[in-house]
């Protein structure tokens, strides 16, 4: 039997995102604030009642009356704010006598997508949007977000709250795009999810049940927009496919003592084949169409990568699919990889003249991968370029990464 | 950083038809080149390849078969690259593959509109 102490917070994380986003869809992104509030005191009020009557058999239906009965509440009581939000659903809603809020699963799925346009705007910078994004849409709370950023509530209530004043000031709406700007607007929403999946993927947080969530949050929201017809373009399914493919070694990428391990050390046992299966349902949905984006290829050397044979055709693949996404757009992390695929697919030799074109000097990530090339080709060198990387290093996580292949040289 | 073009030129040929096997023995060492290149983000327009056939346009409404009517070599191709002198362009292109089907490389720098 569940206690309301661990149901709560269950909740919080699936509910409070989807009543503050149909009240904030209602009342207008300006009126943001209130609906938080709302949502905030409703899971307040569960706590206190729960505790002493124990949970109520629908608690899920429970807290929707609750969030519906304090928002009417809201508007009688606040004359001035009533005005105003009454006029934001007239406008909205013509046929509207009454105030409805409506708690349907339909209309819960089409607010959060809404609201991820909202948020996913480039008005404000990339943190604030997946900060937001993790609070609004994710029901985080703002010791979670700050644990992800390896900063304090402090720093993060104050980017958020910065971060809806800007948005505010630009007069966003909680709506859908015009049909002609849906691709253009999807592109900013992919980039924000890309971006959260990668803050967990990547999070140097020590905190890995967490950083999985953000992991998972990410596919959810990507999930929502491949479930729209209207946003279910190839490029949202080529990053869902990217995702649930690296996702796939989620339980292989780090040992007992939550170190990480490298891909080619890991435990293929503990890849997950039916989010790889999934990875592949949608890379196939993302070839329909003629659209073809940085995730396609992304998604097509995750693809491979989950092959555990590791013959050469498997890394030439990989290495031509890293050619076609440098010339879609440039990223050292790119040019990095697809180096590493030219020594799997052609040798360390070629790889060696490649790499050392690349020039970049300030990336421990650099030297790591000359050091991996020169090992058993010249050592020494191979040692000289862990110690550069050793001491541009900065988080104890590489430090330590870049400590073992030294060891092993050694 | 200023920029260049790349001209790709062979002598022209009527070689048969490739099959996709060739095509891909063919075009390996140029999807290498490029991806070398963009891995030393040098690309500024990957530019295009270009078909034998054509035709030439000139005064008086002479219009010519196929660019090579006068010209023993063709254009194959072109691609815009970015570097600080002439002379790293020229050092960026010496791993151009057309060079070994005998073919070369002209190295152009591109005159800046506002310059």
């Amino acid at each position: 039997m569940q206690t309301g102490k661990q149901l709560i917070p269950h909740l919080f994380r699936t509910e409070y995102s989807k009543i503050t986003a149909v009240l904030a869809r209602l009342f207008g992104f300006e009126h943001i604030e209130i609906a938080e509030d709302i949502a905030s005191d409703t899971f307040l009020l569960a706590a206190e009642t729960w505790g002493i009557k124990g949970i109520p058999e629908n608690p899920v239906a429970w807290l929707y009356t609750v969030a519906k009965n304090r928002a009417k509440d809201h508007l009688k009581h606040n004359a001035i704010f009533s005005d105003k939000v009454v006029i934001h659903i007239q406008k909205t809603n013509t046929e509207l006598h009454e105030l409805e809020i409506d708690l349907s699963p339909q209309n819960i799925v089409d607010s959060q997508l809404q609201m991820m346009f909202a948020i996913c705007n480039p008005a404000i910078n990339t943190e604030a949007q997946i900060g937001l994004s993790l609070r609004i849409l994710c029901g985080f709370g703002i010791e979670e977000i700050a644990d992800a950023f390896l900063s304090n509530k402090e720093t993060i209530n104050k980017r958020l709250f910065r971060a809806k004043e800007k948005l505010r000031k630009e007069k966003v709406k909680i709506e859908f795009p015009k049909p002609s700007e849906i691709n253009y607007r999807v592109q900013a929403v992919l980039t924000t999810l890309y971006l959260l999946f990668n803050e967990g993927y990547y999070s140097l947080s020590q905190n890995s049940t967490l950083r999985k969530d953000l992991c998972f949050e990410a596919m959810r929201l990507n999930f929502l927009l491949v479930e729209n017809k209207s946003t279910n373009i190839p490029s949202a399914n080529a990053l869902l496919s990217l995702m649930c493919f690296h996702a796939s070694r989620f339980e292989a990428r780090t040992n007992t003592n939550g170190e990480i391990v490298l891909y080619e050390d890991q435990d293929t046992s503990l890849w997950d084949n039916e989010l790889i299966t999934q990875g592949e349902f949608y890379l196939n949905k993302a070839a329909e169409g003629n659209e073809i984006s940085k995730y396609h290829f992304e998604a097509a050397i995750a693809y491979w990568h989950t092959k555990k044979n590791n013959n050469p055709d498997k890394w030439e693949n990989i290495l031509q699919l890293y050619n076609k996404l440098l010339l879609i757009e440039y990223s050292p992390i790119a040019a990095l990889n697809r180096t590493y695929a030219l020594a799997r697919a052609n040798g360390k030799p070629i790889a060696i003249k490649e790499a050392e074109k690349l020039k970049l000097d300030n990336n421990h990530l650099y030297y790591s991968l000359l050091g991996y090339l020169y090992t058993d080709v010249d050592n020494e060198k191979a040692l000289a370029h862990l110690k550069t990387a050793l001491s541009l290093a900065k988080s104890k996580t590489d430090k330590e990464m870049i400590m073992k292949s030294i060891d092993k040289i050694r | 950083m200023k920029e260049f073009i790349l001209l790709f030129r062979n002598a022209s040929s009527n070689a048969p038809q490739l099959t996709p096997e060739q095509m891909k023995e063919i075009s390996k060492p140029w999807q290498d080149w490029m991806g070398s290149l963009a891995a030393q983000n040098k690309i500024v327009n990957i530019g295009a390849r270009l078909a034998n056939e054509g035709a030439t346009v000139k005064p008086e409404d002479v219009v010519t078969d196929g660019p090579y009517a006068e010209i023993k070599e063709i254009l194959l191709g072109f691609t815009i690259i970015k570097a600080d002198t002439l002379e790293e362009a020229i050092e960026l292109s010496k791993g151009c593959p057309v060079l070994a089907m005998g073919g070369n490389v002209e190295v152009r720098p591109i005159v800046q509109m506002n310059s």
